[in-house]
C-alpha cells in the first residue's frame, strides 16, 4: 500500500474500530469471571496487582478476538448477526486485525507473566492459542462439536484469575472453569436454533445443519442437566455457600425446566410463536452465569465479614 | 503536491492518536504503580551508598555492648 492509496481510503478506521476488534462484549464477561476467580481465591491479592492481573487477562481475551475476526472475516461477512464487525465493514484490514491481534497476544501474556506469575501467564498464553487456533482455525468449520470443545477458551478466565491470586490450579478453580464449560453448549444451540439462516448461509456446521434441529434439542437436554450437578458441586467446595447454593438449586431447576420445554417443542410449534421458548432459554442462559458468579462474589463477602 | 502543515489526514486521524495516547499514558501509570507495590512487597532494603552504617561493622570482641556503659 502506498501513501497515496492511504489518503484515497474514504473512511479512517478510528480508535473506536480497533477497540471493536476485541470484542468488547465478550471481555466484559472475561472480566467479570476472572474478577469473581481472583476474588473469591483463599489468597489475599494487592488490589493493584489484581487490577492488572484482571486488565491483562482482558486484554488476552480481547487479543484472541482479534485473531478469530482476522480469520473469520470471510464468514463474517456473510452473517447477519456479525456483518458489521470491523473487517466485513470494511473500516479495519484483515492483516490490522491480524497485527493487533499477535501484538496484543504477546503483550498481555508477558505483562501477566511480570504482574503476577508464571502459570498464570501459560494459562492465558494457552488460551489464546485455543480460542484463535484450535476453536476459529480448526474445529469451527469442521465439526458441529465446534460449541462444545470451543467453549472451553471461554471457560478459562476464573480458572486464571484463581492461578493468577494462588499461584496453583486448584478443584475450585476446575469446578468454575467446567461451570462454563458445560453453560456454553446449551446457550449457544439455544442461538442456532432461533439464528438458523445465519449459520447456513456461512456454511457453519453447527449442530442445527449437520444433525437436524430434532438432535440439538435433545443435545440442549443433556448439557443442560449435566451442568446442574457441576453447578452444585461447587457449592459444596470452601468457595460456595448459602448464597451460592441457593442460586445454583434455583437457576438450575429454572434453566433445567427451560432445556426440558426447548426439548418437548418441534419445528412447527417453535416457528407458530417465533422461537419464543428458545429465545427465553438464551435469555436466561446469560442470567444464569452472571448469579452463579454473583453469589460466589457474595458468599466470598460474607465469610469476609466473618457472617459464615 | 503541496506540503501543508494541517493535513486532511491529521484530521481524520485525530481521534485514533489521541486514542493511542491516552493508553499510552495509562500503559505508564499502571506499570508505575505496579512497580511501587512490587517493590513494597519486597520488605525493607538497604542501598551501598557509600555512608557508614553501623549495624554492619562487627561486633567488638570486648564482652561490651556496642554503646553500652562501663
Amino acid at each position: 500500500m502506498t501513501d497515496a492509496t492511504i489518503l484515497e481510503r474514504d473512511t479512517e478506521a478510528q480508535f473506536g474500530d480497533y477497540f471493536a476488534l476485541l470484542k468488547p462484549r465478550v471481555m466484559s464477561l472475561v472480566v467479570f469471571t476472572a474478577f469473581v476467580g481472583l476474588l473469591v481465591a483463599p489468597v489475599q491479592v494487592h488490589p493493584m496487582i489484581g487490577f492488572c492481573a484482571i486488565l491483562f487477562i482482558a486484554v488476552g481475551a480481547g487479543a484472541s478476538g482479534a485473531l478469530n475476526m482476522w480469520w473469520d472475516a470471510d464468514i463474517d461477512a456473510l452473517m447477519k448477526r456479525t456483518a458489521r464487525r470491523p473487517i466485513p465493514a470494511g473500516k479495519v484490514t484483515a492483516q490490522e486485525a491480524l497485527g493487533v491481534g499477535l501484538a496484543l497476544s504477546g503483550f498481555s501474556v508477558v505483562m501477566l507473566w511480570l504482574a503476577t506469575n508464571l502459570a498464570a501467564a501459560a494459562l492465558l498464553a494457552f488460551t489464546i492459542f485455543f480460542y484463535a487456533v484450535v476453536y476459529s482455525m480448526w474445529l469451527k468449520r469442521s465439526t458441529p462439536q465446534n460449541i462444545v470443545i470451543g467453549g472451553a477458551a471461554g471457560a478459562f478466565p476464573p480458572l486464571i484469575g484463581w492461578v493468577a491470586a494462588t499461584g496453583s490450579v486448584s478443584l475450585e478453580a476446575v469446578l468454575m472453569f467446567a461451570l462454563i464449560f458445560m453453560w456454553t453448549p446449551p446457550h449457544f444451540w439455544a442461538l442456532a436454533l432461533f439464528l438458523k439462516k445465519d449459520y447456513d448461509t456461512a456454511g457453519v456446521p453447527m449442530l442445527t445443519v449437520t444433525h437436524g434441529r430434532r438432535v440439538t434439542r435433545q443435545h440442549i437436554l443433556v448439557y443442560t442437566l449435566l451442568l446442574a450437578p457441576v453447578a452444585l458441586w461447587l457449592g459444596f467446595t470452601q468457595i460456595g455457600g448459602p448464597v451460592y447454593l441457593t442460586v445454583a438449586v434455583l437457576a438450575n431447576a429454572w434453566f433445567a425446566k427451560g432445556a426440558f420445554d426447548i426439548w418437548r417443542r418441534d419445528e412447527d410449534r417453535a416457528e407458530a410463536d417465533k422461537y419464543r421458548v428458545e429465545k427465553a432459554f438464551f435469555q436466561f442462559s446469560l442470567l444464569y452465569l452472571f448469579v452463579h458468579f454473583m453469589a460466589l462474589l457474595a458468599d466470598a463477602a460474607l465469610r469476609a465479614f466473618g457472617v459464615i | 503536491m503541496t506540503i501543508k502543515v494541517e493535513h486532511d489526514l491529521h484530521r481524520r486521524r485525530f481521534s485514533r492518536n489521541v486514542g493511542v495516547g491516552l493508553v499510552l499514558v495509562a500503559f505508564i501509570c499502571i506499570i508505575f504503580g505496579l512497580t511501587v507495590v512490587k517493590v513494597k512487597q519486597l520488605g525493607q532494603m538497604q542501598a551501598f551508598d557509600h555512608v557508614v552504617r553501623p549495624e554492619l561493622v562487627p561486633v567488638q570482641s570486648t564482652g561490651q555492648a556496642p554503646g553500652g556503659s562501663n
